[in-house]
């Protein structure tokens, strides 16, 4: 477990000078990317790890007794270790490489699947569904985190159930008893939320699920990358997350199980890397990760999530933590001051990360991003693949602020002075 | 690419008072035309009478880039007949699609030229084009009502 540990203070130009992106201009002006929920720039090196791999180490996984083979399998390996270690798994086994996020959690939906479909009997009841059982998730939830499970629902005849928000961007946990009940099999919900930066407290939720005998599944796709994350003290039996948000690659996720509850999880994907022993009639499967490995996987992109995890280790997640949560505090009083803006989420420290949406009397998002992107500030509008949000408060889209430890308060001076020149055109 | 050539002021002007929105009866066909990645949505009916198009009207939410060309749509494209009106929104989209490479023709587009800028800008087309693919689908769709009325 970890303890208490003292946040340093963050150099964020030093930090700054590791990613070259920063570096570059857009519409003639001073990159300011502010879009970082929707993925993170990348350090040199993350870059230079890649670049290495791919020079120096490059061939197949798991299968070579040559050299090259055992210096690739070594690194993909060792990145699976770091993964374990950042998120305090109990062991390198538990941490299954996804293309994405949302793979990770499609993973687990279909395993469900499979199990509710068995017809050998020998199936964990756990994973199992039907008519009667339920499916709980949120209204804050990315659609990577609700149609999955609304497919899993309409094939298996569960029922899949929400908790509401309230008006001030909060999870409404007033009906938590009666949502979280013995017909409840797995509770899947997101750390913080991508749209609102809400940062939920999952312990009370976490503790009904293990009173009734539930699954929990969290999403930490926007909390991995930007504050500490131990499964252990989340007591959660699932954890997705995706390796690009974190300073790492696209094309690599993390699906984090219980040990014991991947090891009773039947297989999705079938094919090689992931049996024991194959014969024309049936197989049998690997343990866990293999078994939800199969095929070449993204061997490249896991070194340079390896890379990230040590660059966000060196700098420290506390650090990075204290750092946003400063930096939303600034961002927040300066929005504030924008004539006819409406934040869309908390509107304050608390309780929340450094994603910040909101609306702008009679202009549209997309209008906004527009002048914004003439100013060279990047930030991202729409509904932010969570439209049953933007419902819930009225708004068709938002504009969203997402900032990250490479982000300054001039960048947020810069921001509001561009938010001057959009109510200049629409004024 | 100075901004104020996307938002020009007949754009703007559509934007802050479009013409002929609200959804009107009589219309022949009602469709909705969404984009899924951004959330933008239109309503839109035609009434087609003797092969002309007498009315569009339409509701709608979005940006001002598709908000202005729907009501630009209505205003250039009412009392035209099916097949010049098919052949403007050819234009049109030719237009916009083209990364500012064809010349637009005023006599054809008039206030519609005003779109031209959003060729530079590929994440906006579809955009410019959600009122005009309404209005294309519908007319379509009417055409086919009356062709099997005729039969």
């Amino acid at each position: 477990m970890t303890t208490a540990t003292t946040a340093l203070p963050l150099d964020v130009e030093r930090i700054r000078a590791d990613f070259p992106i920063l570096g570059r201009e857009v519409n003639g002006r001073r990159l300011v990317y502010l879009d970082s929920g929707n993925t993170s720039q990348k350090p040199r090196q993350v870059i230079e790890a890649v670049r290495e791999h791919f020079e120096r180490h490059n061939a197949n996984v798991a299968r070579s007794v040559h050299t090259l083979g055992t210096e690739a399998t070594a690194a993909y390996e060792g990145a699976r270790a770091k993964v374990a270690r950042f998120i305090n798994a109990t062991s390198a086994e538990e941490v299954v490489f996804t293309k994405n996020a949302t793979e990770a959690i499609n993973l687990v939906a279909y395993a469900m699947l499979a199990a509710s479909v068995d017809r050998g009997g020998a199936v964990d009841p756990r994973f199992r569904l039907g008519p009667g059982d339920e499916v709980v998730i949120t209204e804050m939830e990315h659609h990577s985190n609700i149609v999955p499970w609304q497919l899993l629902c309409e094939r298996t005849g569960a029922t899949l159930r929400w908790f509401g928000l309230t008006d001030d961007g909060r999870l409404d946990e007033s009906t938590l008893d009666d949502l979280v009940n013995p017909r409840t099999k797995l509770v899947s919900m997101v750390l913080v939320s991508n749209i609102l930066g809400t940062a939920n407290d999952v312990s009370r939720i976490a503790a009904r699920v293990r009173e009734v005998g539930a699954l929990l599944m969290l999403d930490g796709s926007q909390a991995v990358p930007h504050r500490p994350v131990d499964v252990g003290a989340l007591d959660a039996d699932f954890l997705a997350f995706t390796g690009h948000k974190m300073l790492g690659p696209t094309g690599i996720g993390v699906l984090w199980g219980r040990g014991e509850l991947l090891a009773a999880m039947p297989p999705v994907l079938g094919g090689g890397s992931m049996i024991e022993t194959v014969t024309m009639e049936r197989s049998t499967f690997a343990p866990p990760p293999a078994r939800f490995e199969a095929g070449t996987p993204p061997i490249a992109e896991a070194v340079g999530l390896g890379a990230a995890v040590d660059y966000l280790t060196a700098v420290g997640m506390e650090s990075i933590a204290a750092y946003e949560k400063e930096l939303a505090g600034y961002a927040l009083e300066r929005l504030h001051a924008v004539p006819g803006l409406r934040i869309i989420g908390p509107d304050t420290t608390v309780g929340r990360g450094a994603t910040i949406s909101f609306a702008l009397a009679g202009v549209h998002p997309h209008d906004v991003g527009q002048i914004l992107d003439a100013e060279g500030v990047q930030v991202r509008v729409g509904h932010h693949c969570a439209r049953p949000t933007c419902v819930r408060y009225g708004v068709p889209a938002t504009t969203r602020v997402s900032l990250y430890l490479y982000n300054t308060t001039e960048e947020i001076d810069a921001l509001v002075a561009a938010l001057e020149k959009v109510r200049g055109v629409f004024g | 690419m100075d901004i104020d050539q996307l938002y020009q002021d007949i754009i703007l002007d559509h934007y802050r008072q479009p013409r002929g929105r609200g959804l009107r009866e009589p219309y022949d066909v009602q469709v909705r035309h969404v984009n899924p990645t951004c959330g933008d949505e239109v309503d839109l009916r035609v009434r087609v009478v003797d092969g002309k198009i007498t009315d569009i009207s339409y509701e709608g939410m979005g940006c001002s880039i598709s908000q202005a060309s729907t009501s630009v749509a209505h205003e250039l494209l009412t009392g035209r007949t099916v097949t010049e009106a098919l052949s403007t929104v050819e234009r049109f989209q030719e237009m916009v699609g083209s990364r500012g490479q064809v010349q637009p023709d005023e006599s054809v587009l008039e206030d519609a030229v005003a779109f031209a800028g959003v060729a530079k800008y590929p994440a906006r087309v579809k955009c410019a084009l959600l009122g005009w693919m309404a209005f294309k689908d519908a007319v379509v769709q009417a055409q086919a009502l009356v062709g099997g009325n005729d039969e």
